[in-house]
């Protein structure tokens, strides 16, 4: 009897603290949604569990920023093609490390794999973009992370967990590394390639630093970085100290434009929408690459 | 396969491999910028060399080195403090039942560490800020507390409230790692537990507990070889001058003085810095391992 009861009084503390923590993970989301589609006057005074004034005048808004669309399309271009060109490169590469045959292949792999343990370090790095003509330019968001050390080490480990057989039999045909890459090993990869793509796609589309840094042509800023300027918009709210309030946060709030929050739980939940809406969908593919990673690294 | 096929294959990968070095072994002759005073608009080589003066500065802890450095590891330390809290997770997950409401609780909690650190701000200042946010306006209007207090600009709750951010967002999905072990343990323990009469706690003690110390281990070894890097994000998004002596980390210190500053010498010799101590310590804890696990780490 005092078993059982103990046993029931443990599973319920342990699922109460986990829906506490699963509620503290979810809320905020659900809260900002709310609030961005509530009357603003009515979020202003305070909102948590369902909308008051439903209305999109929020995001009508938001519309308004000049520079909103040109963002949200540089967002969706760097993880499309970002993506399309870090899978393409990193499976190539990855299946050629994995060919005998290919000259110098230790050298090439080792030469790959260390890159993963040292870093060049900001000012260098930054000297080489400007350098190679990627400041303000499309292709830096794009091309830097195009051959990734760690992609390479799965997709190499995938294709050799890969029945050589089915390579062979294309070799006798005549058909060339390119040809089987595309027809044949490719197509067998798709679970890892997912991965990849995935891993890949969430990265690119969370990228803000590099614009931050490289880009001053606002035409190529992100969503992310967008949202990133919008919030610091409103540094006099951080800058006092207590309600009562100092001179300083009030000439910085006359000094700079401020965005209302409104306007900004509006930008957070674009923003953020696309990762909650596919992340149940993606989830697998996140555990996957991360089991391979951690047995191989 | 013909000699001809082969160097067309090498061909093949050539313009990868260029890649590869143009992005991470070229930018290493950046590495010159740290022995010279750097004035702009001439040559590298005609900059005026200055031999280690940039890496005394940083032994002598110069120019807030020191405090900067200070702020790394309390971050570090913190962070490899608190390093257990997916294990009790995994665990805590791994006793519920009811595998739709474990599955629903994982996926939902690890949805924070696919966020970006702008979207994190984001919510966090929604939260915690002074006049708009939730917790203030829930605190005073609950009477619990009479005026709102500034969390996002406070100097004294800086390092505890960057160590709540990286909980929240790391914890659920730092679970999986452990949740997968905890799945491939063999059951045939725990039924040998059960007829010799263990409770849960001594199950969770005397099995599962030791089947997750060689992932832990791992893990922590690298969170120690990574000890000066915290990441340049999380830092700068929740920085501002009322808690900056605070949150100005090794990666924040080094962008505002290189590229806000443009102290590039300085700059560039902390990161060389960083980039050495972390492979010495990455070889040093792999050399721990070897001797201690007879596993390699890397």
């Amino acid at each position: 009897m005092v078993k059982q009861w103990k046993g029931l009084l443990f599973q319920s503390f342990n699922s109460g603290s986990l829906l506490v923590f699963a509620f503290l993970c979810a809320y905020p989301f659900y809260y900002i949604i709310i609030n961005s589609l509530s009357d603003p006057a009515e979020s202003a005074k305070g909102i948590y569990f369902w909308p008051q004034g439903l209305t999109l005048s929020s995001y009508e808004q938001m519309m308004q920023i000049p520079t909103i669309f040109q963002s949200v399309f540089i967002s969706a271009a760097r993880t499309v093609v970002g993506t399309i060109i870090t899978v393409f490169c990193s499976a190539f590469v990855g299946y050629m490390v994995t060919k005998k045959e290919l000259p110098f292949r230790s050298t090439i792999y080792r030469l790959i794999i260390v890159t993963m343990f040292f870093s060049p370090g900001l000012i260098p790095w930054y000297m080489l973009m400007k350098t190679l003509y990627l400041k303000n330019n499309f292709l830096l968001y794009v091309l830097p992370g195009a051959v990734s050390a760690f992609f390479i080490i799965l997709v190499k480990t995938y294709i050799e967990s890969l029945p050589a057989s089915l390579e062979e039999s294309a070799q006798i045909d005549g058909a060339g590394v390119w040809t089987i890459f595309i027809k044949i090993i490719f197509p067998l990869s798709l679970p890892i390639i997912a991965c990849i793509a995935v891993f890949t796609a969430v990265g690119q589309w969370n990228s803000w630093a590099d614009n931050f840094y490289l880009v001053t042509d606002s035409r190529l800023n992100t969503l992310q970085y967008l949202l990133y300027t919008n919030l610091k918009s409103n540094m006099a709210d951080i800058m006092r100290t207590s309600a009562s309030g100092t001179t300083q946060g009030a000439a910085l709030a006359s000094a700079g434009k401020v965005t209302p929050m409104s306007i900004r739980y509006a930008i957070t939940v674009i923003t953020v929408f696309p990762i909650m809406l596919l992340y149940p969908f993606m989830q697998k593919y996140f555990v996957k690459g991360i089991m391979l990673g951690a047995i191989k690294g | 396969m013909n000699k001809k096929q082969r160097i067309n294959m090498f061909l093949l990968v050539l313009p990868f491999i260029a890649l590869v070095v143009v992005f991470n072994y070229v930018p290493l002759f950046g590495w010159a910028y740290a022995f010279v005073d750097f004035n702009p608009g001439v040559p590298l080589l005609q900059q005026e060399f200055v031999g280690f003066k940039y890496f005394k500065l940083i032994l002598d802890g110069g120019n807030d080195f020191s405090i900067v450095m200070r702020n790394t590891l309390v971050m570090s330390f913190l962070g490899i403090l608190t390093s257990p809290l997916p294990i009790i997770f995994a665990i805590m997950l791994s006793e519920i039942r009811n595998r739709v409401v474990s599955k629903w609780i994982q996926t939902v909690t690890s949805i924070p560490n696919f966020i970006s650190w702008v979207l994190v701000y984001a919510i966090f200042f929604s939260f915690f800020s002074l006049e708009d946010g939730v917790v203030n306006k829930l605190m005073i209007s609950l009477g619990l507390i009479e005026t709102a207090t500034n969390i996002l600009g406070s100097d004294g709750y800086a390092w505890f409230f960057q160590l709540m951010v990286s909980i929240w967002k790391g914890t659920g999905w730092g679970a999986i790692i452990y949740l997968a072990a905890i799945a491939g343990i063999d059951p045939e323990l725990y039924n040998a537990a059960d007829v010799d009469g263990a409770g849960r706690f001594q199950k969770i003690w005397y099995i599962t507990v030791p089947s997750l110390m060689p992932t832990y281990f791992v893990l922590l070894l690298l969170s120690i070889s990574g000890m000066l890097s915290n990441g340049f994000e999380q830092y700068y998004v929740f920085q501002n001058p009322l808690n900056i002596d605070k949150l100005e980390v090794l990666d924040t210190y080094i962008y505002s003085i290189g590229i806000g500053r443009a102290e590039y010498a300085f700059s560039t010799a902390i990161g060389i810095f960083k980039s050495v101590v972390s492979i010495i310590l990455l070889l040093s804890v792999n050399w721990l391992s070897k001797a201690v696990r007879k596993e390699s780490i890397i």
